[in-house]
């Protein structure tokens, strides 16, 4: 057996089951979803095949392009705050003694294990005017009116930020735990040769972990409708509830076929920079 | 390297490997109510065949808890129990699997027509039924499928306001109470969100009708319903009579067997009926064109419909329902404490029954969008 | 000095996020010992809702399902994923197919859900008379569970140094032990990580194993369903018991491990 033969083989055996997987999975059948786009909805829901592009030209109206605008906003706060929140927690857990390590992994990620639905009606719960946390400061004399801290924007980042953030918190430990313990050594002093030798040196070092952690927090915020459901009182919507109401309730799939089409060319749009983004950290990587 | 720890443990996880790979081949574990049934849900299984096995969806906790074991006993037909939360869920599941997956689905009328519209539902096969003498007159008159013919009703009622009579001063009896509300109760109304019942308000305000598919009545609609809009606490299908009892809201729109729950927890909660009329809503039975046992389906349909059957629906759910024998049999405490029960149905088929929207369905949604965005 | 005030400031600040996180947790363990079926009013303190819940065994049930479901799905995520890590970042150069590992996580899911079922009738149902159940949730989640775990040993792979490799190989170990004893410690973490994203994803996902599962139900069905009427204290008593047999069971593995060095 010659070198390349063995490469070959090599590279079949590593990428060879999660493509066939994928082709059979993924590609087949969403693709055969996503050509309904081209064609027209039934009398009664159901998909006549009439070619015609007339969807795409009902995507372009404000309405939607104001619910995708939205939605993009809303994600990337969402996304903003977990990284926040998230890369000084990964950060913390990086730096303990191997021994803690996994427990506190498991502490951040073990509130996930329980539905997201009961967790968000807990929030729903602490948040309203008559909830918890308004008692609660009313009660300590900080604020004499309840704060509006439900069925809003600021309820919907909320949400978001709180179901997705251990998809930030993980792939950013992974990044952090691998850098020299020295490099986290000069970083975690907090003067002002810490922070340089932290925004010039660790932090690019670490920026797969972060990009990937971006990703997993914003994708699936864009496409969430429990949320604006929810915690946003359906007073806001969202791509996440677009989708949905086309395929369930309209019983438009053609038309929710074309906005689910809409929705992957943006994210690929993000995904195509996040790889050029790569690319350019493999050939600039030193170390 | 502390190897021997190191392989106990691996010699565990993969004995609890083992265990799981074993539970996962075999049977997956049943709920409850699919224990009775006995059969396993293993990949060998044939769903065709008619083996006497009745699959149905429905909504959780909307049958009594012994009408399925009940059945299954006397008639030896095995029960597999699916759930949905929603209509458009179930229609979702239906669709993509081209009408087939189940024998029986409990529906919504609108969408009871709509399985017929779509040739998915299969004619109801009276002849076996004969429970169906229980049933009011007027319950053969369903406008979403007069006759009887592709479904059977389950429960009914209408749609209103519901309000806490100790916190609301005066009596509110038009819509417009809630489109257009008092200072009073200025945010703390909510409306459901689900397209039909949001829409509901605002057309029977206009005196459109609650089916209309005219463009120019929709967008009225809506310009009135986003004005209204600034005026809610939110859009709640689920949590409303809970955010009543606890003076979160102080006027909801609500569907009548759901106020009942309100009323359950607090006595000074009321439902009403506006003035403009409202909605005749119907939830019922549909026996799937593709299913193998169709017999089966009408049994359970008969079985549905006896008087203890329906009793213990009532008991349930504190609905109406269209069942006669089992109305008359109710206890007058109840009927005295839920007034809703007490309706007749003539009045319930006062209102306007909804039905399918057939090709006005995408526009509605988008009206719905243009609302809540 | 200014290191140790840095850690304090950590410290604060993930104890902080741990409160965020928790607090709707603590909301639904004393909810579900409320005497009063609604979460607005507090009846008074009552065990009635875990006899409740155990006497209902479809909450179990579901919940074992769920359990089922997640463990195989994120044993094929991790070993697919794995490879197709290796693969992207070792074998082969191409942005073309670093983004189709990210495409499994871009389909909105009721699209994916929707495409799976009709597959799944396609194939399954009509041409080979399976009926739908757990192993159809399984092959679903597996999909999108691949994409995670791939995605986060890469970031653990793309700094790997290979010299390591080559001088192990060098050194005259066969390739099976170099990976072993040179690799794999190394990008365990990364393999931990994605799992535990695999298996925590897979836990509460309700879209496609509602339309994939047939009558099967798993936990988040069974959740979903019964929301009806908002959240019962039925229900928050199931959710307090996953998270007080998910702690007990990993305190229970973590002590199994023992106290060994190289822990991740």
């Amino acid at each position: 057996m010659n070198g390349s033969t063995r490469l070959r083989l090599r590279r079949g055996a590593l990428l060879g089951p999660a493509l066939v997987w994928w082709t059979a999975l993924l590609a087949a059948p969403v693709l055969l979803v996503l050509a309904y786009s081209v064609f027209q909805r039934g009398v009664y829901g159901g998909v006549v095949y009439d070619f015609s592009l007339d969807n795409f030209d009902r995507i372009a109206d404000s309405l939607y392009l104001d619910v995708l605008w939205f939605s993009v906003r809303v994600a990337g706060e969402a996304t903003l705050v977990a990284l926040l929140i998230g890369y000084p927690a990964a950060w913390f857990i990086a730096t303990r003694p191997e021994r803690w390590r996994t427990i506190l992994l498991v502490l951040v990620v073990l509130p996930f294990w329980t539905s997201l639905l009961i967790r968000t009606y807990s929030w729903m719960v602490l948040l309203n005017d008559e909830g918890l946390i308004n008692n609660g400061l009313q009660s300590l004399g900080i604020i004499d009116e309840p704060l509006s801290l439900l069925y809003n924007e600021f309820a919907i980042v909320l949400g978001l930020t709180y179901g997705y953030l251990p998809l930030m918190i993980l792939p950013l430990y992974a990044a952090i735990e691998r850098l020299s313990p020295e490099l986290r050594e000069a970083a975690s002093d907090l003067g002002a040769s810490g922070w340089r030798a932290f925004l010039t040196v660790t932090f690019p070092l670490t920026r797969a972990g972060v990009t990937a952690g971006c990703i997993f927090v914003f994708v699936p915020s864009l496409g969430n409708f429990l949320v604006p459901d929810l915690l946003g009182g359906g007073r806001e919507q969202m791509v996440g509830n677009l989708i949905q109401t086309q395929f369930l309730k309209a019983r438009d799939w053609p038309f929710g076929a074309t906005l689910a089409l809409a929705i992957i060319a943006l994210m690929t749009i993000v995904l195509l920079i996040q790889a050029w983004i790569n690319a350019r950290d493999r050939t600039r990587e030193v170390a | 390297m502390a190897r021997s720890r190191m392989r106990r443990f691996g010699a565990l996880a993969a004995a609890g490997a083992l265990t799981m790979g074993i539970a996962a081949c075999g049977a997956d574990v049943e709920t409850s109510d699919n224990a009775k049934a006995g059969e396993s849900a293993a990949p060998a299984e044939q769903p065709s065949g008619g083996n006497k096995t009745l699959t149905i969806s429905n909504w959780d906790k909307y049958i009594p808890e012994d009408l399925i074991p009940g059945f299954e006993k006397e008639t030896g037909i095995k029960v597999k129990y699916a759930k949905h939360a929603t209509n458009e869920e179930i229609l979702g599941k239906l669709e993509a699997a081209d009408g087939g997956g189940f024998d029986m689905v409990f529906v919504s009328g609108q969408f009871a027509e709509s399985l017929k519209n779509r040739g998915w539902a299969a004619k109801i096969d009276h002849a076996a039924i004969p429970n169906e003498k229980n049933l009011y007159p007027e319950a053969s008159k369903l406008p979403y499928d007069v006759g009887n013919t592709h479904s059977m009703p389950y429960t009914w009622g209408t749609t209103g306001l519901c309000y806490r009579s100790d916190k609301v001063s005066g009596t509110p009896d038009s819509w417009n109470d809630l489109l257009k509300p008092s200072a009073q109760v200025k945010g703390k109304t909510t409306m459901l969100s689900t397209d039909r019942w949001l829409l509901l308000p605002a057309l029977k305000s206009l005196g459109f009708s609650a089916n209309t598919k005219d463009e120019g009545e929709l967008q009225q609609a809506r310009d009135l319903l986003i004005k209204t809009k600034d005026t809610l606490l939110a859009y709640d299908d689920t949590t409303f009579y809970s955010k009543l009892v606890s003076g979160e809201a102080l006027l909801v729109q609500a569907w009548d067997g759901w106020c009942n729950y309100g009323i359950a927890e607090n006595p000074k909660i009321k439902f009403v009926v506006p003035k403009e009329g409202s909605d005749l809503w119907v939830d019922s039975m549909v026996v799937l064109e593709k299913s193998e046992n169709k017999e089966a389906a009408m049994k359970f349909i008969d079985y549905v419909l006896r008087p203890e059957s329906g009793q213990g629906v009532v008991d349930l759910l504190t609905y109406n329902t269209p069942n006669k024998a089992a109305m008359d049999g109710l206890d007058p405490k109840l009927k005295k404490q839920y007034p809703s029960l007490g309706v007749d149905p003539k009045e319930l088929l006062a209102q306007e029954g909804l039905r399918d929207l057939g090709e006005a369905q995408p526009a509605w949604s988008r009206i719905v969008t243009e609302v809540t965005s | 000095m200014r290191g140790r005030v840095g850690g304090k400031v950590l410290g604060v600040g993930f104890a902080a996020t741990l409160a965020f996180l928790y607090l709707p947790i603590l909301v639904l363990v004393v909810l579900s010992f409320n005497a009063s079926g609604l979460p607005t009013s507090w009846g008074g303190f009552t065990t009635g809702w875990y006899s409740e819940l155990l006497n209902n065994d479809g909450l179990t049930k579901a919940f074992l399902n769920t359990l089922i479901v997640a463990f195989w799905a994120t044993l094929i995520s991790v070993v697919l994923g794995t490879l197709l890590a290796f693969g992207l970042e070792k074998a082969v150069k191409s942005t073309g197919l670093d983004a189709v590992s990210y495409i499994p996580m871009i389909i909105p899911d009721i699209v994916l859900a929707i495409a799976l079922l009709s597959f799944y009738n396609l194939v399954f149902t009509q041409w080979l008379g399976l009926s739908l159940g757990l192993w159809s949730v399984i092959l679903g989640h597996a999909t999108f569970g691949i994409a995670f775990v791939a995605i986060i040993v890469r970031t653990r792979l793309r700094h790997f140094d290979d010299s390591m490799v080559e001088a192990s190989l060098d050194l005259g170990a066969n390739e099976l032990r170099t990976f072993r004893h040179v690799t794999l410690p190394a990008i365990t973490p990364g393999i931990v990580a994605g799992a535990l994203v695999a298996f925590t994803l897979s836990l509460d996902e309700f879209v496609i194993a509602f339309f994939t599962a047939g009558t099967s139900v798993t936990f988040p069905i069974q959740v979903y369903s019964m929301v009806r009427f908002g959240v019962t204290p039925e229900i928050n008593a199931a959710a307090t018991l996953v998270v007080g047999v998910s702690l007990v069971l990993t305190v229970l593995a973590l002590r199994l491990r023992g106290r060994s060095e190289t822990t991740l």
